[in-house]
């Protein structure tokens, strides 16, 4: 379902004296459907970047990313918004909040971009906050308020509302309590069951070994000679 | 698909001063593009010459119409051009006084553009007008007030509902949160948002706050000196931009 064969990514500082810093190399990877796969290295190392990558958000230099059959570093903007609305789901470490916009919306909105009707969309956003924990009286209100670990479990509502059949995650389970990070890691469990490819950074121990099938070390990937 | 606005070439002097040069691009239905830049940039002078309201040197503008399939608008008779103006396009300007009557009430600003195209019947048009101001957040007993009468940010709402009163399918706009304080400028983009994805608009927006384009648009390009130097997905450019001008943009940027 994922797919990257001999990706590069360079980061260029024009107005830093035009510092060229080279990240990683020649990363090949493939993920399964219904497969989890963690990305572990030391902190530095690129996990956050790779995934990124992955989601577009940052440009590979050279290589292939393939979701399903769309080759990310090549695509228009206009297949990547497709792409990622329909196909490929991604949970920030941080909840990016607009202004205003209430926590119950915050969370349909997915399924409301796919033209799910809106109550319909509100009732699964409703059965996420409620596994979540998040209480019933703080869903009308916009989650620029919230505590870190109510917005990072809006964040993980809100990743989890579409049944992506691709999906990344920087640790989801960063700074949630033992009771919500069992819900989560039950969360990826029914994805990895109806058969999503998953791509995730998990720096607790525990919960990698629950829900991933393998690990790949992305310090490999650094570039050998460094000048 | 076929793009709904293909703009190839597009350029622009003020004698031996640049306003734009040599910029393309296709915007697909439902697709809202940034174009961000230093003033100056040529940015507003792009949006100009695509919009009819300058005339540009080269270049095409090329709108896919309902009836007639691709057309340059540039080589459109004027009356044509106005009549895109009134129906498919729309145009929200900076200064809300410059796209709003303001001597006449707010109804009658959104009833005008309806009658325009053709409304007559007065109970439908004050209906529409009603529900318009609704969906702006106008508080409804306000609309045989004029816009004279109304705050910065009540203008703004009051010309967005005027443009989109018609329906159009694409929607040009010159830093439409530009003189509005913070906390009308999240109102306002929280309503553009939802009218963006409830209308199925395309559109293209330009302004100098990355802020916005970060909300409200899918794709961005970024200008200097006449010139699109980058372009790309939003978040993309925003997050790992590849030009320089770009890089320095958004490090510029204050951190609240």
């Amino acid at each position: 379902m994922i797919e990257l064969r001999g990706v590069s990514k360079t980061f260029t500082l024009h107005n830093q004296g035009g510092a060229v810093i080279d990240v990683m190399r020649d990363v090949s990877l493939m993920v399964a459907k219904g497969e989890c796969v963690a990305l572990t290295g030391a902190s530095g190392a690129g996990k956050s970047t790779l995934l990124r990558m992955i989601y577009g958000n940052y440009l590979a230099q050279a290589g292939e990313i393939r979701i399903g059959d769309v080759d990310i570093v090549q695509a228009e903007p206009r297949e990547v918004i497709a792409l990622r609305r329909e196909v490929l789901g991604y949970v920030s470490q941080f909840l990016r909040v607009v202004p205003r916009v209430p926590a119950l919306e915050v969370v349909s909105e997915p399924l409301r971009a796919l033209g799910m009707p809106a109550t319909e969309a509100e009732a699964r956003a409703r059965d996420l906050l409620n596994q979540l924990n998040i209480p019933e009286r703080l869903w009308r209100l916009s989650p620029t308020t919230f505590s870190g670990g109510e917005q990072q479990r809006v964040n993980i509502a809100r990743g989890f509302a579409h049944a992506y059949p691709a999906l990344l995650l920087d640790e989801p389970t960063a700074s949630l309590d033992p009771t919500n990070r069992a819900v989560v890691v039950s969360l990826i469990a029914e994805a990895k069951v109806r058969g999503a490819a998953i791509i995730g950074i998990f720096h607790d121990e525990a919960t990698r070994a629950e829900v991933c099938d393998r690990c790949i070390d992305v310090s490999q990937f650094a570039p050998k000679a460094l000048a | 698909m076929t793009p709904l606005l293909s703009v190839q070439g597009l350029s622009k002097h003020y004698g031996a001063q640049m306003g734009c040069a040599d910029v393309s691009f296709d915007l697909y239905p439902g697709e809202v593009m940034g174009i961000v830049g230093e003033s100056g940039s040529g940015k507003s002078t792009l949006l100009n010459c695509m919009a009819g309201h300058l005339k540009p040197d080269a270049g095409q503008v090329l709108f896919e119409t309902r009836t007639e399939g691709l057309r340059d608008t540039l080589q459109m008779s004027e009356p044509e051009r106005r009549m895109l103006g009134r129906t498919d396009w729309a145009f929200v300007h900076q200064q809300p006084r410059d796209g709003l009557r303001m001597g006449v009430s707010a109804g009658g600003n959104v009833g005008e553009r309806l009658m325009a195209v053709g409304a007559r019947h007065y109970g439908d048009i004050r209906g529409q007008a009603l529900d318009w101001l609704e969906r702006v957040e106008i508080d409804v007993a306000r609309i045989d007030h004029r816009p004279s009468t109304f705050s910065g940010g009540m203008q703004q709402r009051l010309q967005i509902a005027r443009n989109l009163v018609s329906g159009p399918r694409l929607v040009f706009m010159d830093e439409p949160t530009g003189g509005l304080d913070v906390s009308v400028q999240a109102r306002l983009l929280d309503l553009l948002r939802g009218l963006v994805r409830d209308m199925g608009l395309s559109a293209v927006i330009v302004t100098h706050d990355l802020a916005v384009v970060r909300l409200l648009a899918d794709r961005l390009m970024v200008m200097k000196s006449g010139r699109v130097v980058e372009a790309g997905l939003t978040d993309q450019v925003l997050d790992d931009p590849q030009h320089a001008y770009s890089q320095l943009l958004v490090s510029s940027v204050l951190q609240v």
